[in-house]
Parts: C-alpha cells; sequence; structure tokens
C-alpha cells in the first residue's frame, strides 16, 4: 500500500497546525461558529445531535494494522470505546470533543492518516474495490489511480468551495463492487477496443451518478480515456462543475442535476472543449510518478502454494460451522492457495458496521498474522483480509468466532447497510439502527439465512440516503409521519453494473410493522424462486405485483 | 399551553445542555430553567450571557413531567436522553 | 475596505463606480462588467487605467478580448461558499494571459488567501485590516502543494520527479 515520503508527512502535519490554530482562535471565541464552520467541516468534523462526530479518512479503503492500532487507540482515548466504518470506506467517531481534535488528527498524521475533506463542499475520500489487488477478475488495480486522484484532489486550490460535496469512485474489474454508477464521477478501469486482449488500458469516465433526493445513475460520458490523461480531464470535469452547478438550491446542487439539466451530450461537450485546453498540459501527471506509485500496489511476496489446499478442504468437512462460514464469506484470490476474507461487522442484534477498539485491536493482529498486516474496509461496512493463505483460514476463523466478526452472512439478509440515523444524525428524520438490528433478531438462523441466499438490505434514516437505500434490493427509507417513524420500502435497487434505483413497493409501514414487511418480501421471494435465482433476479423476472399483493393483503 | 427550554451544544466537547435556573448550561434535562412558550424570549436572553460557551441555542418544546422536562419531539428527547441504541450512554 | 497587496496593508488607488455614476477623470477606476460592455469603446480612450468587476456569475470569456486595455481585474465572492472565482481566476491568468492585478472582493477571509493567491490573485479586499497580518503566514502555511498552477510552485509530484533525477 501506499506509504507517505517526507512531502506527504509535511502536507498532513502543516495541516495540523493550521487546524489547531484554527480551533484555538474558535474556542477562544475569536472565530464565530460561522466562520469557523467551513474549516471545521473541511477537517471532517461535524456536530451532530449529542456531540461532535469526526470522520476519519481511509483512502479507498486500504489500512495497515498499524493504523488500525490507532484508530482503536483513539476510539479509547478520546472516545466511547467504539468506531463506525461507514458507506464511503471511513471511520466515524461520535463523540469526541472539539479541544481534542488537533491532538486525535495529530495521532492519525503519525501513522500518515487525516480527515482533510471528508466533508465540506470540496472532492471528498476516493472509494475503490475492496477487493483491489485480489481479485482475479481485475484488468488493474484501482487503488493507483484512487491514490493520484486523492493526492490531486488535497487542498486543491480551484475546487475547495464547490457548489455541494464530491464524490468519486474506481472499479478495475468487470463486476463493480465500488458502485461507479452512483458517484459524481465513476472511474472503470477498460481495455481499449471493446475489452478483447491486447487493448490499451485506460478509463470509462461516468458522470452524474448519486443518490440523495434525486438518485440518478451516470452517464458514460467518455467511453475511452488513455491513463496519461486522467488528471487533465478530472479536471476538466471539476471545472465546467465549478463555474456551472447551480449555487441557488443546496439540494439542486450536485453534479448530476447540472448533467440532467443540460443534458449529457451537451455536458459531455463542455468537458471536453476544456479538456482541448488542458490535455498535455502542466496538470498531467508526471509519467515517472504513475512509476512510483504503481510500485506501492504490486503484489506482495507472496508463497508459491497450490490453488488447492488439502488441509482446507478436509476441515470444511469435519467442521460444519467453518464449512458454512467458509462458503459465505470467502471471496476468490487471484494467487492460488489464498483467500480474501470478509470480517463481518453485522453480528446479530448489534449496530451495523461498528468495531470496539478492542475488536480493532485483535483485528489488527490478525492481519499482522494471517494477512501481511493489511486490512480493507468496503462500503458496506464490512472489513476485509486481503492476503490470507487457505491453510490458514481454520485458524483464523477460530479467533474471528469469540471477537464476534465470524457472523458467516456476507451479502446475505442480515449483512445490512445502515446510516447512523436518528439516533446520532440530526438531519435524520427516524432512526435506522434499531430497524437494522430487529431485522438481524428475525433472520437469526443461519441455515434460514443461506438458504435466501443474496439479498442486500440497505436503511437510510433520512432522504440524504447515506443509507444507500435506493441501490437495496430491499431499500428502507425512515420517513417522519405526524411525529412518528414510518418507514417506506423500495425493491430492486442495483449498486453493481447492472445499475438500478430501488421503485417504491406501496404506503410506508410503521415502525412496529416494518420487519414483518421485509419477512413477507423474503417469504414472497422463497415462493416464487427459479433455481439459482437471487431475490434481485426472482424482483426482475415477475416485478413487483406479486410482493405488493401478499404486503398489502391484510391492510 | 406548550413550556419551552433552552438547549445548545456545547462549544468545547459538543455536550448536548440546558439553561439552568442559574444562567448555567447544564447536561440534565432535569435542571432546565422552564419557560411558557410565551415568555420563551426570557430565556433565550438569559442564554446570551454564555453564549459563547455554546454553539447553536434554540427553543424546544417540552411537557412537564414527575422527573423534570420531557421535550415532545423525539429528536429531542433522543438528544436529552441519549442514542436509543446506546444505553450505556443514557443521560 | 482595506486592501492587502504586496503581502500588506495597501493604500488603494482605485475607485468602484457603478452602473450609472460619472467617472472621477483621471484616477483608475473599475467599472461593473455590463458597463463596460457597453461603454468599451468610450472607456477605452480614458487617461486613466481601467478596471472591470465580474460577480460570481460572470465569465472569464466575457472580458478575455479586452485584458490588454485592463489593469486590473476584480472577482467577487458574495459569499465564503461561493467558489467560482477561483476558475475565473485560474482561467483570466493561465489560460487568457492577463498581467494585471486580479483583485478578490466580497467575502474573503484569511483561510482562502492561500487558495487564492494559487489561483493567480494578487490584492485582496478583506473586512477587517487585522487578516493583513495573517496573510504571510497564511501563504506560508503550506510547504507542500499538489498541484500545478500558475503560480510558480512546484508540486510534490514533480519535486519527486527532479530528486529521482538526482539520484
Amino acid at each position: 500500500m501506499y506509504r507517505y515520503d517526507e512531502f506527504d508527512h509535511a502536507f498532513v502535519n502543516e495541516r495540523v497546525a493550521q487546524f489547531r490554530d484554527q480551533a484555538a482562535r474558535r474556542l477562544s471565541g475569536e472565530l464565530t461558529e460561522e466562520e469557523f464552520r467551513p474549516h471545521r467541516l473541511m477537517n471532517g468534523l461535524y456536530l451532530q445531535l449529542h456531540a461532535y462526530m469526526l470522520r476519519v479518512a481511509i483512502p479507498y479503503g486500504t489500512l495497515s494494522s498499524r493504523q488500525m492500532r490507532k484508530l482503536a487507540h483513539i476510539a479509547r482515548r478520546y472516545d466511547r470505546g467504539y468506531g463506525h466504518f461507514t458507506t464511503r470506506q471511513n471511520i466515524q467517531y461520535n463523540w469526541p470533543a472539539l479541544e481534542d481534535v488537533p491532538d486525535i488528527l495529530a495521532e492519525l498524521a503519525e501513522v500518515e492518516m487525516h480527515a482533510i475533506q471528508t466533508s465540506g463542499n470540496c472532492i471528498r475520500n476516493v472509494t475503490a474495490d475492496q477487493f483491489s489487488g485480489v481479485a482475479a477478475d481485475e484488468i488493474e488495480d484501482p487503488r493507483i489511480y484512487a491514490e493520484i486522484i486523492r493526492q490531486w484532489s488535497s487542498l486543491h486550490p480551484e475546487f475547495s468551495f464547490l457548489p455541494r460535496k464530491f464524490k468519486i469512485a474506481v472499479t478495475g474489474a468487470a463486476e463493480d463492487r465500488a458502485a461507479v454508477a452512483f458517484h459524481d464521477i465513476g472511474l472503470r478501469i477498460v481495455r481499449d477496443g471493446n475489452g478483447e486482449g491486447d487493448g490499451e488500458v485506460g478509463f470509462e469516465v461516468i458522470v452524474g451518478g448519486g443518490q440523495g433526493r434525486t438518485p440518478m445513475i451516470g452517464k458514460t460520458i467518455r467511453p475511452f480515456l488513455p491513463k496519461e490523461h486522467l488528471l487533465s480531464y478530472l479536471e476538466a470535469i471539476l471545472r465546467v462543475y465549478n463555474l456551472l452547478g447551480r449555487r441557488d438550491n443546496l439540494f439542486k446542487a450536485r453534479i448530476k442535476i447540472l448533467v440532467h439539466e443540460v443534458g449529457a451530450a451537451a455536458f459531455t461537450g463542455m468537458v471536453e472543449e476544456e479538456w482541448e485546453q488542458l490535455k498535455g498540459g502542466p496538470v498531467e501527471l508526471p509519467k515517472g510518478e504513475l512509476e512510483r506509485i504503481l510500485a506501492y500496489f504490486a503484489p506482495p511476496a507472496y508463497e508459491r502454494l497450490p490453488a488447492v489446499t488439502p488441509a482446507f478442504e478436509a476441515k470444511k468437512f469435519e467442521d460444519r460451522a467453518f464449512a458454512r462460514w467458509a462458503e459465505v464469506n470467502l471471496f476468490p484470490h487471484k494467487q492460488p492457495g489464498y483467500a480474501v476474507v470478509n470480517l463481518s461487522l453485522k453480528p446479530e442484534g448489534e449496530p451495523p458496521g461498528d468495531a470496539t477498539a478492542a475488536q480493532m485491536d485483535a483485528i489488527a493482529d490478525l492481519a499482522d498474522r494471517y494477512s501481511l498486516s493489511e486490512i480493507r474496509v468496503t462500503h458496506e461496512q464490512n472489513l476485509v483480509l486481503p492476503y490470507v493463505r487457505q491453510a490458514d483460514l481454520h485458524a483464523l476463523w477460530q479467533e474471528l468466532v469469540p471477537l464476534g466478526l465470524a457472523t458467516a452472512n456476507i451479502g446475505r439478509v442480515t449483512d445490512i447497510i445502515a446510516c447512523p440515523g436518528l439516533d446520532y444524525c440530526s438531519l435524520a428524520n427516524a432512526r435506522s439502527i434499531p430497524v437494522a438490528q430487529q431485522i438481524t433478531r428475525r433472520f437469526n438462523d443461519l441455515t434460514r439465512i443461506h438458504d435466501i441466499d443474496e439479498l442486500k438490505i440497505k436503511i437510510s434514516g433520512c432522504i440524504n440516503a447515506c443509507g444507500h437505500h435506493h441501490v437495496g434490493h430491499i431499500g428502507i427509507l425512515g420517513v417522519d409521519k405526524k411525529g412518528e417513524e414510518f418507514y417506506q420500502i423500495t425493491l430492486g435497487g442495483d449498486a453493481t453494473q447492472t445499475a438500478a434505483i430501488g421503485a417504491i413497493i406501496g404506503p410506508a409501514f410503521s415502525a412496529a410493522e416494518v420487519v414483518d414487511a421485509v419477512e413477507t418480501l423474503v417469504n414472497t421471494y422463497v415462493d416464487l424462486r427459479e433455481p439459482g435465482e437471487r431475490f434481485l433476479d426472482t424482483y426482475r423476472r415477475v416485478g413487483p405485483a406479486p410482493f405488493k399483493e401478499k404486503l398489502y393483503a391484510t391492510h | 399551553m406548550p413550556q419551552q427550554v433552552l438547549t445548545a451544544n456545547r462549544l468545547s466537547d459538543g455536550a448536548v445542555v440546558f439553561l439552568d435556573a442559574e444562567g448555567r448550561w447544564s447536561e440534565r434535562i432535569a435542571a432546565a430553567r422552564v419557560a411558557e412558550k410565551a415568555d420563551a424570549q426570557a430565556l433565550t436572553n438569559a442564554g446570551e450571557a454564555t453564549a459563547a460557551e455554546v454553539v447553536a441555542p434554540y427553543l424546544i418544546d417540552v411537557t412537564l413531567e414527575a422527573e423534570g422536562p420531557r421535550p415532545l419531539r423525539y429528536r429531542e428527547r433522543i438528544r436529552a436522553f441519549g442514542p436509543s441504541i446506546h444505553p450505556e450512554f443514557a443521560k | 475596505m482595506p486592501l492587502i497587496k504586496g503581502g500588506a496593508l495597501s493604500d488603494d488607488d482605485w475607485v468602484s463606480v457603478g452602473d450609472d455614476e460619472p467617472l472621477p477623470a483621471d484616477r483608475p477606476v473599475i467599472v461593473p462588467l455590463k458597463r463596460w460592455q457597453a461603454e468599451r469603446d468610450a472607456l477605452g480612450g480614458r487617461n486613466a487605467a481601467m478596471g472591470v468587476r465580474l460577480e460570481s456569475a460572470d465569465k472569464a470569456e466575457a472580458i478575455a478580448a479586452d485584458l490588454g486595455r485592463l489593469a486590473l481585474v476584480a472577482i467577487a465572492f458574495p459569499t465564503f461558499r461561493d467558489g467560482r472565482g477561483f476558475s475565473t481566476a485560474r482561467l483570466l491568468r493561465e489560460r487568457y494571459g492577463f498581467k494585471g492585478e486580479l483583485r478578490a472582493v466580497g467575502n474573503v477571509f484569511r483561510d482562502q488567501f492561500l487558495f487564492m493567491h494559487r489561483c493567480g490573485f494578487d490584492a485582496y479586499e478583506v473586512a477587517d485590516a487585522r487578516e493583513a497580518e495573517a496573510f504571510a503566514a497564511a501563504l506560508a502555511s503550506f510547504s507542500v502543494v499538489y498541484q500545478r498552477t500558475g503560480d510558480g510552485r512546484v508540486p510534490a509530484t514533480a519535486l519527486r520527479q527532479l530528486r529521482r533525477a538526482a539520484e
């Protein structure tokens, strides 16, 4: 993974010093809240319902064990002993004191971390496929480009006061695990010439996707962009957006609205016209720099192992519980004899995506012993150990179980994404975490969970959709109906390359009814499915009518 | 006629606080100074003396229970008493 | 309003006039864009320097062809959030080669000085003269930048290559 050089170290340390000064001026009263707020936000510090909330960046979801230990330490020393992993691969702390934040940022800087631009109307954390570098279907590691974009976007003097926040995602494989179609800019690594064999590697550029109040699927504005022009093209897009994005209405200020209002063709024309002036110019990344960063993402020194590990196969045979976990929580590794291990942060009854300081420390240890000291954070609020030898899987699993990190539910009905909701967030209309907890209790039987197979439930506590409900196979949106919490259900959302926005199925359900409603939907699917069909496939085949009928039968 | 209390977040640590009878900011809603809605301006004025300690004070509607003021809005109850999912952080 | 120029508080020779006010003779004046566009030829014959004020929605292209006749362009920042002026400034400096004074006016805070400077501004109208004290520190707050702009600073990405070449 990328390691800071003295330039990167100097940069984050200077940023810490700058914020220390800004915070001091606020605490002394020299700055009003209104004057301080933009600085607070550009350092990822929100003021929420109960307290401040600090969002720490985990660039493209990659962490070293040393960094994970520091995150654990911060949770213990400055917060209430836990952290929350988010839908943009970051971590959030819910209880830091403003007085402590400069020290927190200084501690983060020691391990090459920061909270720069995790909020505010600027370019946010660049996210990437959580299986980058280890997935067999990958053309190139998208994190190389995510790192290049991270540096280029850090305190960019022209783009720090955009109309609204700006989110970029990069994916490197045919299967899109980074939801690029739902980002302001999505970059898909492709081969030129229809992807046959040896074409030059570059990017498909997708612009104007997003969720929130007006969910939209991004439009491809350039099917192939040569690698060497990545930064000039991004600069062209951002400049067009900065100048023309709406500034009159906060809810209409994302780039998706601009693309929609002027039309994709006209928008593309403006970008291409600006790009003509920038292409090949001083903004481009020097070739040597691409090579330098590429080297950090070279494959690790794998052992030469056979593709099949008899000991692993035997253990699955002997240990049923282990077999069930292996069936669902592993992802195929491109290196023979290795596996990608998903750590579920969705145990029964717990807030999704939370980890205690003790768990974080334990994960750091496990990463050191089993995964070449590297961990990934997924946008579905789970963690990954990317370099585990198959021969070690059983031993690893045995250590995960008592830590509560071995729930065999990845991608299944109880692997729920939920935003913090009304329990934490000042924007929310309803609570989301309790709904997730109740669903995990209702579906707590592993046999049933596995029988239901892949089902992605996503819950948002308000229309800002931080829980990504629009792209849930089942989406749940919390609303306020006359002071009471109600939940609107959408069906058929899809965040992958077969992108789709979920459709509202009917009137909202009360807090008491919503879990029954989810169970009705699941049962309907089980009744109607054909062999090999997931929930989403059945829904696409039969449409909403059968689900609607069962859902509202007794209403 | 609803009663009101003045609430804010403390600047230094973000904690939810309520203006008490002594004009200080308390973490406990039970200690909050209560005013009739019609007299709520007095609350706002009283808060001004120590406004530098807090961020964005605002008035909320409450009912008076045995244990003290109870916010009418669910959102404000969560603020006053803590997140529903972490009873260990309850106040 | 206090003006920062050349790194410190400075006298301001310029007079800003609105759409209809008469222009003071022999003084450098700043006129709104619309007025410049309407009276361009007449204004060109003045004995003193001309400046144009762009609002945040005004485009650099609107005066690109006139830059040879302008000694100053002022770009407005009506609110802290409105960052259009940063792009407009870069285009004027880097695309259209403007060599005169590029002045940021409106809501200018010390924490924007470095960004503005990097985008090509060299004069700043501030609400409070004390902001001038912070100016030098603001410009020096980061020894490392990651982007190339017209300000001549070499970004880290390039410095690394220079260092590699030297090894």
